[in-house]
């Protein structure tokens, strides 16, 4: 796929979201989607790593992935510039169970870069074909800093919207930053959205998952109706090469996104 | 039974003609050490081995192998799979245990999801004889996992030593249509006798290995016990447990290339390793030795069963022969069998 636009999300430079369009238009017409579902992106020289796409199949032709520099990979695709030609994989895993949550509200609790999956998904539900068929829409999002929030742009058309709740907060604030301050799970804590009817979808860094996960409860809401979408260090996105399992179950396989009710049977092996 | 007889002195013959068919691959003795090799004359086969260091694994699924060459120039970028050999191969003398290792690894490979077509072509174009165990090893533990010594599972055709010739066991119809160009003659019913009074001395010098009777349970409750710790706390962390293990399947991908021109490559790999799980993140849901090691036993001996209905270990015995500190696996899992206030 050839970068078609690289945007930098973050004020220290290390997110950025590339945009990236199919070279051949068949592949375009064949590579149907979920949002919450991953891919293998592959710089060629350097290797491939698994990242969820940042963009809704509902916002048609290009894919985007938001990509955090940290690894060989990643810091080769952020020395990419628009032109360049990457190799995806994918789609794999099972993303978001968009049709369960048909007729429910729906809560998303995202932070750090983990949100990229759960902007696809907000999209996706806000999109005007879809956005009849769910219920009340609450998005809570957190980053440590101001500057650490990703899609600015698309956050402020979304505060416009009346169809949906957006709650914004940062660890640390500054100066400028009109928002809420505090980590997410006591942010979460303080909105208190109802559970009755209504799903929750978390992603985000395994510490905040930790800590929101007994908020959550606190709320009401069931272990079947609590989605989580998780992240392991992977290769071959095919239940094959044996390192994302958690229990008898593939993240890449299987997951990423698990019930709390599916994640209770398993070993408690994912917060390292 | 349907069963053929092959005097050894037309073990020669036969593998010179098979050589002609096939790729042949057996055991060979260099420097003390018993390997599969493929072989140019049948004078190189050595057949008075236990065991062979390694298993033939890597004749379906490499140690090392491209997936696909890549090459970029001017914004075009051209992806070439490499040419696979067309030739049949044939592993000669493999172990029942490496045998049967070929259906636990199919189970991974061959997925409802997801095939993998490298490992399946080299699976569906090989053929197995192998060679039942008259003297099993002290660390065999095949009986214990479905197994045993004469066990047909994954041969094609499976020959047990009755003193001057060999009993050639027909398993399946790769192993029939290959004897049956071969003329060799229907075992008589004294000479079956024979063989059953063979294979009933073998498997009885089995160990008693692992108790298996409620182990999977055992494990499953036993996550979080402390006793992994003390189990585990002399591992290594070498790895050659997996590298040696005819059914561990786990794999890294990489790239070896100068700029965008280059290739993608498999490479085995060990979950014994830290970096196996290390996230870029810098978390590792696997940090020690103690998660590691109880992650290679729940793989083999649970999650294995819950996904692919059996065991993935087939009782070689080879983690136990060559670990550095005699880290037995059956006395690991025999412990946790024995573990007390765990459901």
């Amino acid at each position: 796929m050839r970068i078609e636009k690289v945007v930098v999300e973050t004020e220290d430079n290390n997110v950025k979201t590339f945009s990236l369009c199919f070279l051949n238009k068949e592949d375009e017409g064949s590579f149907t989607y979920t949002p919450g579902q991953f891919a293998e992106v592959s710089v060629l020289g350097k290797g491939e790593a698994p990242f969820g796409m940042a963009s809704s199949p509902t916002q048609s032709g290009c894919l985007e992935f938001t990509v955090s520099k940290a690894g060989v990979v990643t810091t080769a695709l952020h020395n990419m510039e628009a032109g360049g030609i990457v190799g995806v994989r994918g789609p794999l895993g099972n993303g978001y169970p968009v049709e369960a949550l048909k007729g429910s509200n729906v809560v998303m609790i995202g932070g750090g870069f983990g949100f990229s999956t759960l902007r696809a998904l907000t999209n996706f539900l806000l999109d005007d074909a879809n956005r009849g068929s769910f219920g009340d829409v609450t998005v809570i999002y957190g980053a440590r800093s101001p500057g650490l929030l990703l899609y600015k742009d698309e956050l402020k058309q979304w505060q416009e919207r009346t169809d949906l709740h957006l709650y914004l907060t940062v660890d640390v604030g500054d100066q400028e930053w009109p928002g809420r301050v505090g980590v997410v799970p006591k942010v979460t804590k303080d909105i208190a959205p109802g559970s009755e009817n209504t799903y929750v979808v978390i992603c985000g860094p395994p510490v905040m998952i930790k800590f929101t996960l007994p908020v959550i409860k606190e709320l009401g809401f069931a272990p079947d109706r609590t989605l989580l979408s998780l992240e392991m260090r992977m290769k071959c996105g095919l239940g094959m090469c044996g390192r994302c399992n958690i229990g008898a179950r593939y993240v890449c396989l299987d997951g990423p996104v698990f019930s709390l009710a599916e994640l209770n049977q398993l070993p408690q092996e994912f917060w390292g | 039974m349907r069963a053929k007889i092959i005097r050894k002195e037309d073990i020669a013959g036969l593998l010179e003609s098979l050589m002609e068919e096939y790729e042949v691959f057996a055991p060979v003795k260099r420097d003390g050490l018993v390997l599969f090799e493929r072989i140019s004359s049948a004078s190189e086969v050595f057949l008075d081995y236990q065991n062979s260091l390694m298993p033939p694994k890597q004749l379906t699924f490499p140690q090392t192998e491209t997936l696909f060459g890549y090459s970029s120039a001017k914004g075009e970028v051209k992806i070439e799979v490499p040419h696979r050999e067309e030739k049949p191969q044939l592993i000669f003398g493999i172990r029942p245990c490496d045998a049967s290792s070929f259906v636990v690894l199919d189970r991974v490979f061959d997925g409802e999801d997801y095939k993998d077509t490298y490992y399946l072509e080299r699976r569906e174009k090989t053929i197995t004889v192998s060679m039942g165990c008259v003297k099993p090893r002290s660390t065999c533990f095949c009986s214990s996992v479905a197994g045993g010594p004469f066990s047909t599972e994954g041969s094609d055709l499976l020959l047990i030593d009755i003193g001057d010739k060999y009993i050639a066991q027909i398993v399946s119809d790769k192993g029939a249509q290959l004897l049956e160009k071969r003329r060799f003659r229907d075992a008589t019913e004294d000479e079956l006798a024979s063989a059953a009074t063979v294979v009933k001395a073998a498997e009885a010098s089995v160990g008693p290995g692992v108790e298996m009777d409620g182990l999977k349970d055992k494990l499953d409750s036993s996550f979080d016990d402390p006793i992994w710790h003390q189990l585990t706390e002399k591992c290594l962390s070498c790895g050659i447990c997996t590298f040696l293990c005819p059914t561990c399947h786990c794999f890294d991908i990489v790239d070896e290339a100068v700029d965008s021109n280059g290739e993608r490559i498999r490479i085995w790999d060990s979950c014994q390793f830290p970096l196996f799980t290390l996230q870029a993140s810098g978390l590792n849901p696997r940090p020690t030795v103690k998660e590691r090691f109880r992650q290679r036993m729940m793989h083999k001996f649970s999650y294995f069963l819950d996904k692919y209905s059996r065991v993935g270990c087939v009782g070689c015995g080879r983690c136990i022969t060559e670990c550095p500190v005699n880290l037995d696996l059956r006395q690991v899992l025999n412990s946790v069998s024995r573990l007390e206030g765990v459901k």
